[in-house]
């Protein structure tokens, strides 16, 4: 138990330290790293709340996928975030101002706040309880049966995504050169080797 | 190991029919050339038409995926009706796809994915099911706004619907996440439970207005309106006609299914939304279309007052509102296809596509039949009786009479006498100006859909009987 709490502080000690960094590194791909490092420590937190299938899919399309199209695209673009932060001083009194207003409206709400207590009777659990299964395999069990449905809808939007992509962005090029694979496999030694005889101090007419 | 059936997927017949022509035409259209698109349009149509007759063998009243997804008269009716105006709205492409350069092939299959989100919509029974089948709907919309991609109009409009439909989904998205959390139940019938004994916590109404502000931005109701107009004047006028019908029949159903099916119980919390969505729209609708010049946001402005009145209807919270709400769909789908028929065939040699109202000038000289039929159709849209518009709205706002809510009736009847000044004013230019160069003789697609809706608007008490008695049925699918 003391070992699991001592992982929880470490993971959101390092999860907010990256977090506040990411806002306030001035290189943008310094903060791109930085995310990496806060989504890694909440993989952290994730795994040791049992959601284990939560914390691998953070990582894998997260920082795997997410993260480094980010990377790609702060370092392709060139994006000048000195003049995007022009103007934050001035806008500092009112930004501040508002959020301070946020803040104590959402202090008062949430401290008068209290679950009603039929939420409690209608929490269902849709899935086995997770002594019996672990969580990976429960959400295997329903999300290839009971919302199987879902799962293909999800992909036929995908599918619309793709086409769109295409649609919109792909042009074909009259002049652009392409392999083509039969055509240089056809080709014979005939047609594409010839030996001459040249005569010494003569050269070639071609 | 304990072993879970595949549930029936029987009732899932027709969407699987549809997406299964879209994959097929896709790699088809891939693999040949421009000249190929015709052809592929018309198979989407068949694929649509083989939709329709699947729907049509399937008996209503089944449920399946644990009640998720519905099949009841309800759907059957109007997944059939928003097919059709798929079917139409493809149809009218292929005139138009000869003269304009709009020859690619990813159009109709987009349009097929974006039927198959719009019938997951209207059978939906499940918050999931609403969101994912609005995603699959929007985002095939969204590409075909900005399909023209080499003309800044379209690609603008194209971004704008994008935008503003990724933050209504994300206010959607929130609302259902409330909704969950407080009741515990994604499913329509369990959320009905929950709230059951009438008094719904602060959490669920703060759910509830935020999935219905998602919703009435679908339907483009008033204050959910401001994408309409620059996107009806920026997409392609084919993707115009589809946007403006088909797509708001399928909203409209899911707006109707999410509120009597999800939120029964609590029905005088979101009457109120409904009435203030209803209001505004008719009023918006009727004032602001008075001062347009491009007859594409004239109609956007229509549009935005149809929502309204067919709110009316939804306001109302009774089955007579119900029926009125789908006898409304129906005619408004119908009268816009043929008017949008009309303002395909706005087109001149030397100018290529007009969309000016000033351009219908004289109109009734220089092509009298289409005058003709536009006329009526506006008549029809204005609500001016004998002619069709007027019964559907009869209906609706006769409904909110018997619902006890006669002040909403009387804006509606209000409202909708202004909004008779624009359409009157359209008229009045094709009738009495001096008239300009004469437009291009129509397709025959467009020429037929014209008629039909024409006709329709004239001699729909030819098909009233069936119509009225189908939507009724429809409507007690929830009663």
């Amino acid at each position: 138990m003391t070992i699991a709490s001592l992982f929880f502080y470490l993971f959101a000690v390092v999860l907010l330290a990256s977090a506040l960094m990411v806002i306030s590194s001035r290189n943008p791909v310094h903060s791109v790293l930085f995310l990496i490092l806060a989504f890694l420590n909440g993989a952290g937190i994730f795994m040791l709340t049992g959601a284990e299938f939560l914390a691998l899919i953070l990582i894998v399309v997260y920082v795997g996928a997410v993260l480094v199209l980010f990377l790609f695209v702060v370092m392709m673009l060139d994006v000048d975030f000195a003049q995007l932060r022009q103007g934050f001083m001035q806008y500092l009194p009112v930004g501040a101002l508002v959020g301070i207003v946020l803040l104590v409206e959402l202090i008062l709400v949430l401290g008068a706040y209290t679950l009603a207590p039929a939420v409690a009777e209608h929490v269902v659990v849709p899935i086995p309880p997770p002594s019996e299964v672990s969580n990976t395999e429960a959400l295997g069990l329903v999300l290839y049966t009971r919302y199987a449905f879902y799962f293909q809808v999800c992909g036929l939007i995908l599918l619309v995504a793709m086409v769109g992509a295409i649609v919109l962005t792909l042009r074909h090029q009259a002049n652009a050169k392409r392999q083509n694979v039969a055509a240089q496999v056809n080709r014979s030694v005939e047609d594409s080797v010839e030996v001459r005889d040249v005569a010494s101090g003569r050269g070639l007419q071609l | 190991m304990n072993h879970i059936d595949l549930p029936s997927l029987a009732p899932l017949l027709p969407e699987i029919i549809l997406a299964l022509f879209a994959i097929v035409l896709l790699m088809a259209g891939a693999f040949s050339d421009e000249e190929a698109t015709p052809t592929i349009s018309i198979m989407a149509i068949v694929g649509i038409i083989g939709a329709i007759v699947a729907i049509c063998l399937t008996t209503p009243g089944q449920t399946t995926f644990d009640g998720a997804y519905i099949v009841d008269g309800f759907a059957r009716y109007l997944k059939i009706l928003a097919l059709i105006g798929a079917a139409i709205s493809i149809l009218m492409t292929i005139g138009f796809a000869r003269h304009q350069a709009f020859g690619r092939f990813e159009y109709p299959v987009l349009i097929l994915l974006s039927a198959v989100g719009m019938m997951l919509m209207i059978s939906a029974n499940d918050m999931i099911g609403v969101y994912l089948g609005l995603e699959l709907q929007s985002l095939a919309i969204y590409c075909a706004v900005a399909i023209n991609r080499d003309s800044t109009r379209s690609t603008e409009a194209g971004l704008k619907y994008f935008v503003l439909g990724a933050l209504s989904s994300g206010m959607l998205l929130y609302g259902i996440t409330l909704i969950y959390g407080f009741t515990g139940a994604t499913i329509f019938p369990d959320i009905a439970r929950v709230l059951s004994d009438g008094d719904a916590s602060l959490g669920v109404i703060f759910g509830l207005v935020f999935v219905m502000a998602g919703l009435a931005f679908k339907v483009s109701a008033v204050p959910f309106h401001m994408w309409t107009p620059d996107v009806y004047e920026g997409a392609p006028s084919p993707v115009t006609a589809f946007l403006a019908a088909a797509p708001k029949v399928a909203a409209m159903a899911l707006f109707t299914r999410v509120v009597f099916s999800a939120f029964e119980p609590i029905s005088t919390d979101w009457q109120q939304i409904v009435i203030f969505l209803s209001i505004m729209s008719m009023v918006l609708g009727a004032f602001a279309a008075i001062g347009q010049t491009n007859i594409k946001r004239l109609m956007a402005y229509s549009s935005i007052g149809h929502m309204g009145y067919a709110l009316v209807g939804l306001a109302a919270g009774s089955p007579e509102g119900v029926t009125g709400v789908v006898v409304y769909m129906t005619i408004y789908m119908i009268t816009t296809l043929g008017t949008f028929a009309c303002i395909l065939g706005m087109r001149r040699a030397d100018e290529g596509m007009v969309e000016d109202i000033s351009d219908l000038a004289g109109l009734v000289r220089t092509k009298p039949w289409m005058a003709a039929a536009f006329t009526l159709l506006l008549f029809s849209l204005a609500g001016i009786p004998p002619l069709v518009g007027f019964f559907a709205k009869f209906y609706v706002f006769l409904a909110a009479v018997k619902a006890d809510l006669i002040p909403l009736a009387i804006i509606g009847v209000l409202s909708s006498a202004v909004s008779a000044f624009y359409y009157l004013r359209v008229i009045k230019i094709m009738m009495f100006d001096d008239p300009r160069d004469r437009f291009e003789p129509m397709a025959g697609e467009l020429r037929t859909v014209l008629a039909v809706a024409g006709a329709f608007s004239l001699l729909f008490f030819l098909v009233w009987t069936p119509i009225l008695s189908a939507a009724t049925a429809a409507a007690q699918s929830f009663f």
